[in-house]
């Protein structure tokens, strides 16, 4: 794991719902880089919550999700034709996250309306939007279902239920590991307050994830002087060659 | 395989250190791991003059490279591989420039019409199969003839009749057809026109298979042309050279796939294993070698056929749209 290098606190404030109780929150840091020893990373997410009355009723829970950047993908599915297994069916996902991961302090259900969860896309199901599937696929439910089911097995999607500890109902913490293969963007981060499964503050901030130093100039050129790179990879591989080459001749010849 | 597959797993989840972020792949892989990879298949290339593409190719599929990935960065791995295999070769003479050339001419040809097949495979989104099919095949086909041929050959050689059978292989349709051209290292004097069409033919598979071809070309070459087995393998690495390096080219203008990071990390096993193979190879007995790499063809192909005849545990898979 990356040493958690930057503590940033960012105090700003909700700007609306109810205004008696209001999230603040700290990251143990607001950008991940991705280096060339780059391993996965883990992000400790802290806060508090403020309030200018006395504690209403009712079940409090803290929700906190983290999405990286939304992608269009294509979900095939194999089917056994002529003794092999082909491609048959593609539904297209309009919008997948990367990465996903919902992070709670009591189970999900409890704490968290489906009313709330449909308007906000909180729970990973939710979060992938699918316009729909072309008329001819049967159960294209089960196409969405294996987004999150492959996902779910790189790490990619997370549900971290009763990951969050809050103490005193007043701070809350909690610790979210992200794995190796991110892709860069910006992850869009939302920390959801709510009471009797209904959301009454959310605080919104953006993990940049980026790649840094030589990741990030070789990524440039590739996309930016495609030839050139392309050459720098060829001129690498004729001069490996060339020394191995040499160098084991002035072996054998010593 | 499955053998093999099971010890890359404990090796990944052991080597915890080492870990290298690939910057066009997007994912994190163990330095060592490539390195040992890239060695593997760099012995078995020096040794038999393939590029060992259609082995690293999959292998790359298995630790988790994006396939556009792991096929455009093979390409350029070879480039290394067979570049150090091929200047071992030209210093003992035994690459025919001129054949080669020919070969070469041909396989430019054959590769740009593989590219453009293999892109229009993909806008119809059955292109996966189409190249699991190639490799299915034609390995097989390639692997059981130069299997049956090795053993005959083995057989024969102890019966001391193997004089008769390198007379019989010089006859045939590279005679018979017009432009005749002489072939001085390989001791031949046949038709240009073969050795074109093997280059054209093996170019477009190599496109459409994303590798460098030499487990085709060899075989074609010992026995469509009939040259010296060890005339063969430095030739085959020679043009191989040449297809894979317009290969990365053209996937790294046109797909952006080519990631540089990976390459290097298997280029420096690869062509320290070249060298290795180059020696080992050159003190083997050429029936040995190739009933060697006939078993080794049959494996891969038995591997892939396996893949595509049992019903997979997951039948659905993730791919991007578009580009």
């Amino acid at each position: 794991m990356r040493v958690l290098a930057l503590i940033v606190m960012l105090l700003m404030f909700s700007k609306n719902l109810v205004a008696n109780e209001q999230i603040v929150l700290g990251l143990s840091q607001d950008e991940v880089a991705i280096t060339a020893n780059f391993d996965g990373s883990k992000i400790l997410l802290f806060g508090a919550i403020q309030r200018d009355a006395p504690q209403p009723d009712g079940k409090m829970g803290v929700i906190i999700t983290i999405a990286g950047p939304s992608k269009p993908i294509a979900v095939r599915k194999k089917e056994k034709r002529f003794g092999i297994w082909v491609n048959n069916q593609t539904v297209e996902v309009d919008a997948a996250p990367s990465f996903y991961a919902v992070a709670t302090s009591a189970p999900f259900t409890e704490i968290v309306s489906d009313v709330e969860d449909l308007r906000n896309k909180i729970s990973v199901e939710r979060a992938i939007r699918s316009v729909g599937a072309p008329m001819h696929i049967q159960d294209s439910q089960s196409f969405t279902e294996a987004v999150i089911r492959i996902r779910k097995d790189q790490k990619l999607y997370q549900l971290l239920e009763n990951e969050i500890v809050v103490d005193q109902s007043t701070l809350f913490r909690t610790s979210v590991d992200m794995p190796a293969n991110l892709t860069e963007g910006d992850y869009f981060t939302r920390i959801f307050l709510t009471r009797d499964g209904k959301i009454v503050s959310q605080f919104d901030t953006i993990i940049d994830v980026k790649k840094v130093g030589l990741e990030r100039f070789l990524f440039n050129l590739s996309r930016e002087n495609p030839l050139i790179y392309g050459l720098l990879s060829l001129a690498i591989a004729i001069i490996a060659g060339w020394v191995a080459s040499s160098f084991f001749r002035y072996i054998r010849h010593t | 395989m499955a053998a093999l597959a099971i010890d890359l797993c404990t090796i990944i989840k052991l080597s915890g250190t080492m870990q290298i972020y690939l910057p066009i792949a997007e994912v994190s892989v163990n330095a060592f791991l490539l390195l040992g990879l890239g060695g593997f298949v760099g012995i078995l290339s020096g040794m038999f003059g393939v590029g060992g593409g259609f082995l690293m190719t999959p292998l790359l599929f298995f630790i988790g490279i994006p396939p556009a990935v792991a096929v455009a960065t093979e390409a350029n791995q070879i480039v290394a591989s067979s570049f150090s295999g091929a200047l071992a070769h030209l210093r003992r003479r035994t690459v025919d420039l001129k054949m080669g050339a020919v070969l070469l001419s041909g396989g430019l040809i054959g590769a740009t019409i593989g590219l453009y097949i293999f892109n229009y495979l993909k806008s119809v989104g059955q292109v996966d199969l189409l190249v699991k099919l190639c490799y299915v095949i034609f390995l097989g086909i390639i692997g059981s003839l130069m299997f049956i041929e090795s053993l005959n050959a083995i057989r024969r050689a102890k019966s001391n009749e193997n004089v008769i059978n390198r007379t019989n292989r010089h006859k045939g349709l590279v005679h018979t057809l017009p432009l005749k051209m002489r072939f001085k290292t390989s001791g031949l004097y046949i038709s240009a026109i073969p050795p074109f069409a093997v280059g054209i033919f093996v170019g477009i598979l190599s496109a459409i298979m994303g590798v460098g071809g030499g487990f085709i070309m060899v075989p074609a070459m010992i026995y469509i042309l009939g040259m010296p087995t060890k005339v063969v393998v430095g030739t085959s690495l020679f043009q191989i050279i040449f297809v894979t390096g317009f290969a990365t080219l053209l996937h790294a203008t046109t797909n952006y796939t080519v990631d540089i990071a990976l390459a290097v990390l298997l280029l420096i096993g690869g062509v320290i294993g070249a060298q290795i193979g180059t020696q080992i190879g050159s003190k083997m007995r050429a029936e040995q070698l190739r009933i060697l790499l006939s078993v080794l063809v049959l494996l891969v192909c038995l591997k892939l056929a396996t893949d595509l005849l049992i019903q997979p545990s997951e039948l659905f898979s993730l791919g991007t749209i578009g580009n």
